[in-house]
C-alpha cells in the first residue's frame, strides 16, 4: 500500500447485512447447501435479467440488489471472509494493513515455512511442498475450532487474533499454489 | 419506456407477444446468426443456404464493398483492402497489434487514439466499423428470414475480452442498428446450448479455441442456473496462429524468396485449408502459385503440423490450470468438457484436452454453431419470451479492475472472476495540502504495475475543497453490469460536496461518434415512414400514459411527495396535449420528459416490489 494514497475498507452494495439478505442464521456455522440455495433463490428474484423488459431506472435497482446478493454470497461462502464480517461488524478492527503485533513464536514459524517454500521452489521439490502443506493444515486444524468458539463466545480480541493467524496461513497456501503453478509452466 | 407494471418477478408483462430476437456469434474467422422459432434454436442461412458468414469485409475504390464469401474470394488478390480477422484489433492500439503480429499482416495500419485503424481504398476504417458491416449483413439476413425488424440481439464475445474489447463490440452492434440485449461470453453461450439440450447438471468445462481467441470457462450447472465459477484465456491465440506457423513452415521448406502481401495472404489461405484437411487425413498437399509465376508445391503431414502447433496447444493449458484453481475445482470434479470453436476440430487439440482433463471431450455438438445457438436462447429469454422453464445466468468478470496509486502500482478494486453484476467502492485521500483535483486512472489486468495492465480510462475529480493532505475522503465506486462493462464514479464525501467526474474513455467510440456514423450510413429516405412513425410514437405515448396513471393510483400516495407528484402530473398533461397533435417530435419529447420525470418513481416502485417479494422471509434489516 502506498504511503500517499491510502485505501480504506471496501464497502458493499445497498448496505445490507449478508446474513439478513440471504435469510440465514448469523454465525460461523453456515450450511453450504442452504447458502447456495438461498443465494440462487435471491438472485432469481432480483437479477436484472428478470427485468429485461423494464426501464433503465428499474433495471438499475435490480442491478444494485443483484450486486448486493453477490457480495453477500462472497462474504459468507468461505469461512475467513465470513469470520471477518462477524468480527468487524462487532466493531473490532482486524488491522490487516498494519498489524505487525503477532507473537514472536508465530512469526518465527512463519519465517521457517517461508524458507522451506523457497527451498522447495529452488529444488523443484513438490514432495517438500506437500510436506509443508501438511504442517500448515495441522496448524489450521487447531485454529479453526478456536476461531469459531471465540466468535460464538463474542470474545472478539481472541477471535481477531485467531483470524489473523489463519489469514497468514491462507497466504502461505496461496504462495505454495503459485510455486506449484510456476513449476508446471 | 419508463413505468411498466410491477409484476411478480420472473413473469412477463406481455406473455403472448412474441418478440423477434437473435443471437449473433461475431467470430474472428466467421460469424453467424441464430434465433428461437417454435421453441427450437436454429441458425439462419443466407439466400444460398450458407450458415457461416466469413468475417471478411472488402472495401473497393468507389467505396463499395463485399462482405463474406465474396470478400473472402478476393483476399489473396486484394489483401490491403480485404480485411479479415478484425476481431483481433477490437479495442486494441497499434502497439498491441504490432506486438502480436510482428509485421505479418498485409494491412496499412493507422495509429489513432484508443484503437488502431486501417487505411483502405474506401478510406480509413476502424475495426468497429468493419465489424458493424458484418453485423449489418447478419441483421439483414435475420430480418429477411424472420419477416420484420428484430427487436434485439445478444452478441457473443470471448470470455477473456477486456472492457475495451467489449465496449468496441457493443459500439459495433449499435452502429449496425442493433439493440444489444446482452454481451454474452462465448463459452457461457455454449454451456447454455449444451446444458439445456442435455439437461446437464454438475461442473463442466468449456474449452473454446476459435480463429483468434482462446477461452476456458468452468461452470456449475444446476436446475435453472448457469453459474460461471471462473474463466481464463488468451484473447490473441487461435486458429490463425496455426495458419501463420504453417505459412512460415512453407516459406522455409520451400526456400521461398521474400514475398509481398498478396503472396503472404495466399500462403495463409492455403495454410488454413491444409490445416483443415489434416483433421481428417494424414497428409495434404500445400500448393500455391506465387505472383512471380513460380509454384510452391509441398506436402504437410500431421506429425509436422503437430510439431508446428505443439506449443500453441500447450499455451492453452496454463489458463485451464488457473481457471480450475480460481474456481476451487479439481480436475476430478469436472463432469464433462464441451469443445467450442472450429480449431477444436484439430485432433491434436482434442488429444491435449482429453489428456489434460483425463476424459474424452464432448463432441456431440457442432463447435461452429453452438455459441450462436446459446446466444439465440438467451436473446429469446431477455426479449421477454418467457416459457416457464426460465434459467438464470451468473457470469463473472475475466480480469481484475483497479486504479493507479502512487509509484505506478495498481490497487485492485474488483478481483477477476467476481460474479456479475458487482459494485465495489473504495476510499482514497489527497496527498498534498490544498489539493483540489485528483486524477483517477482505471486499469484492468492481473499484474501489479500500471505499465503491465490495460489502461481503460482517465477520470478527473475536480472541485475538492482545499484541505490538509489526507483529510479529504474520496469514494471511488466501480460498477460492472451483466455485460461485463464498467462504470466508475467518484465523490468527495468529508464535506458533503459532490464534485463532478469527467470521463475520458481511452477506448471505444463516444456516443456522438456513433450517432454521426449512423447518420452517415443510413440513407435519408425516411420521410415515407413519417406516417407510420407518428402512429408508433402515439401508441408508445398512450402506453406510457396508462402505465404512469396506473402507477400513480397504486403507489403515488405512498412513494411520492406532493411536489414530486405535481411535477409528474404536469408532464402527464403536457404529453396528453402533444399526443393529439401531429408533430411527431413533440410527442416524442413530451414522452421522454414524462419518462425522465418518472425514473425515480419507477426505481422506488421496483425497490418496493423486490422488498415485498422478499418480505415472506421476514428480514427487517435489508
Amino acid at each position: 500500500m502506498s504511503d500517499a494514497v491510502t485505501a480504506a475498507v471496501a464497502t458493499t452494495g445497498p448496505g445490507a447485512d449478508p446474513f439478513a439478505l440471504l435469510g440465514l442464521p448469523r454465525g460461523m456455522d453456515v450450511d453450504p447447501h442452504a447458502l447456495d440455495d438461498a443465494y440462487r433463490q435471491l438472485q432469481a428474484q432480483v437479477h436484472p435479467d428478470r427485468f429485461a423488459d423494464k426501464s433503465e431506472a428499474e433495471r438499475r435497482v435490480a442491478m444494485q440488489w443483484a450486486a448486493a446478493a453477490n457480495e453477500a454470497y462472497r462474504t459468507l461462502k468461505k469461512p475467513l471472509p465470513r469470520a471477518k464480517h462477524l468480527i468487524e461488524s462487532a466493531g473490532v478492527g482486524l488491522g490487516e494493513q498494519d498489524n505487525t503485533a503477532m507473537p514472536a513464536d508465530f512469526l518465527m514459524q512463519q519465517m521457517e515455512w517461508r524458507e522451506q517454500v523457497a527451498e522447495a521452489r529452488a529444488h523443484r521439490d513438490d514432495k517438500g511442498l506437500r510436506h509443508i502443506e501438511h504442517d500448515i493444515r495441522g496448524a489450521e486444524g487447531r485454529l479453526w475450532p478456536l476461531l469459531s468458539e471465540r466468535i460464538a463466545a463474542a470474545d472478539w480480541p481472541a477471535a481477531a487474533d485467531a483470524w489473523r493467524r489463519l489469514r497468514f496461513l491462507e497466504k502461505l497456501h496461496d504462495d505454495i499454489e503459485d510455486v506449484r503453478a510456476a513449476l508446471i509452466d | 419506456m419508463a413505468l411498466l407494471q410491477i409484476s411478480e418477478p420472473g413473469q412477463s408483462t406481455a406473455p403472448h407477444q412474441h418478440r423477434r430476437a437473435v443471437g449473433i456469434d461475431l467470430g474472428t474467422t466467421h460469424s453467424l446468426v441464430a434465433t428461437v422459432r417454435n421453441s427450437i434454436a436454429t441458425v439462419l442461412p443466407d439466400e444460398h443456404g450458407r450458415v457461416l458468414l466469413p468475417s471478411i469485409v472488402r472495401y473497393g475504390q468507389d467505396g463499395v464493398f463485399a462482405v463474406g464469401v465474396e470478400a473472402a474470394a478476393r483476399q489473396a488478390e486484394d489483401p490491403r483492402n480485404t480485411l479479415a480477422s478484425v476481431k483481433r484489433f477490437m479495442g486494441r492500439g497499434l502497439a498491441d497489434v504490432a506486438k502480436t503480429h510482428q509485421g505479418d499482416l498485409p494491412y496499412d495500419f493507422v495509429d489513432s487514439p484508443g484503437m488502431v485503424q486501417i487505411r483502405t481504398a474506401a478510406g480509413v476504417k476502424s475495426p468497429v466499423e468493419v465489424s458493424a458491416e458484418i453485423l449489418r449483413v447478419l441483421r439483414q439476413r435475420a430480418e429477411a428470414s424472420l419477416g420484420g425488424e428484430i427487436t434485439g440481439a445478444v452478441i457473443t464475445v470471448p470470455a477473456y475480452f477486456d472492457d475495451a474489447q467489449r465496449q468496441a463490440t457493443k459500439d459495433a452492434a449499435q452502429l449496425a442498428g442493433l439493440e444489444v440485449l446482452r454481451l454474452l461470453n462465448e463459452p457461457t453461450a455454449a454451456a447454455i446450448a449444451y446444458g439445456l439440450d442435455n439437461a446437464a447438471e454438475g461442473v463442466y468445462a468449456v474449452y473454446d479455441l476459435g480463429g483468434g481467441t482462446f477461452d476456458i470457462s468452468i461452470l456449475r450447472l444446476t436446475k435453472g442456473v448457469f453459474e460461471v465459477l471462473a474463466t481464463g484465456g488468451d484473447s490473441a491465440l487461435g486458429g490463425d496462429d496455426f495458419d501463420r506457423r504453417i505459412a512460415c513452415w512453407a516459406i522455409e521448406a520451400g526456400q521461398l524468396p521474400p514475398l509481398g502481401a498478396r503472396d503472404l495472404r495466399a500462403l495463409q489461405v492455403e495454410a488454413r485449408e491444409v490445416k483443415e484437411a489434416l483433421s481428417s487425413r494424414e497428409a495434404a498437399r500445400f500448393h500455391v502459385k506465387l505472383q512471380s509465376g513460380d509454384p510452391v508445391d509441398l506436402t504437410l503431414d500431421t506429425a509436422t503440423l503437430e510439431s508446428l502447433g505443439a506449443n500453441l496447444v500447450t499455451k492453452t493449458l496454463k489458463p485451464c490450470r488457473q481457471a480450475l484453481r480460481d474456481a476451487g475445482v479439481d480436475i476430478a470434479d469436472i463432469k464433462g468438457v464441451v469443445l467450442v470453436g472450429g480449431s477444436t476440430r484439430m485432433p491434436m487439440v482434442r488429444a491435449a484436452v482429453a489428456e489434460f482433463f483425463g476424459q474424452a471431450p464432448l463432441t456431440n455438438l457442432d463447435p461452429d454453431q453452438v455459441v450462436a445457438l446459446g446466444a439465440a436462447r438467451q436473446a429469446h429469454l431477455l426479449a421477454g419470451n418467457r416459457s416457464g422453464d426460465d434459467w438464470l445466468l451468473l457470469d463473472v468478470i475475466p480480469l481484475s479492475l483497479g486504479i493507479e496509486t502512487m509509484g505506478g502500482l495498481v490497487e485492485k478494486i474488483i478481483p477477476r472472476n467476481a460474479t456479475l453484476p458487482i459494485a465495489r467502492a473504495q476510499e482514497f485521500t489527497t496527498f498534498k495540502d490544498g489539493q483540489t483535483a485528483m486524477r483517477i486512472h482505471v486499469l484492468q489486468g492481473e499484474r501489479e504495475r500500471v505499465d503491465d495492465c490495460r489502461s481503460l480510462a482517465h477520470f478527473e475529480l475536480r472541485g475538492i475543497p482545499p484541505m490538509t493532505a489526507g483529510a479529504a475522503r474520496i469514494k471511488v465506486e466501480f460498477e460492472v453490469d451483466a455485460d461485463g462493462l464498467l462504470a466508475v464514479t467518484a465523490r468527495e464525501q468529508s464535506t458533503g460536496v459532490t464534485a463532478q467526474v469527467a470521463v475520458k474513455p481511452s477506448y471505444g467510440l463516444s456516443d456522438d461518434d456513433i450517432a454521426r456514423m449512423l447518420r452517415d450510413s443510413f440513407d435519408h429516405a425516411r420521410d415515407d415512414l413519417d406516417a407510420r412513425a407518428l402512429a408508433e410514437v402515439q401508441v408508445d405515448a398512450d402506453r406510457l400514459l396508462d402505465a404512469v396513471r396506473a402507477a400513480l393510483a397504486a403507489d403515488g400516495e405512498a412513494l411520492l411527495s406532493d411536489t414530486e407528484r405535481e411535477a409528474i402530473e404536469a408532464r402527464i398533461v403536457a404529453l396528453a396535449e402533444a399526443r393529439v397533435g401531429t408533430d411527431r417530435s413533440a410527442v416524442r419529447q413530451a414522452s421522454d420528459a414524462l419518462s425522465t420525470a418518472t425514473d425515480d418513481f419507477a426505481a422506488r416502485r421496483m425497490d418496493a416490489g423486490i422488498r415485498s417479494a422478499l418480505a415472506g422471509r421476514s428480514i427487517e434489516s435489508i
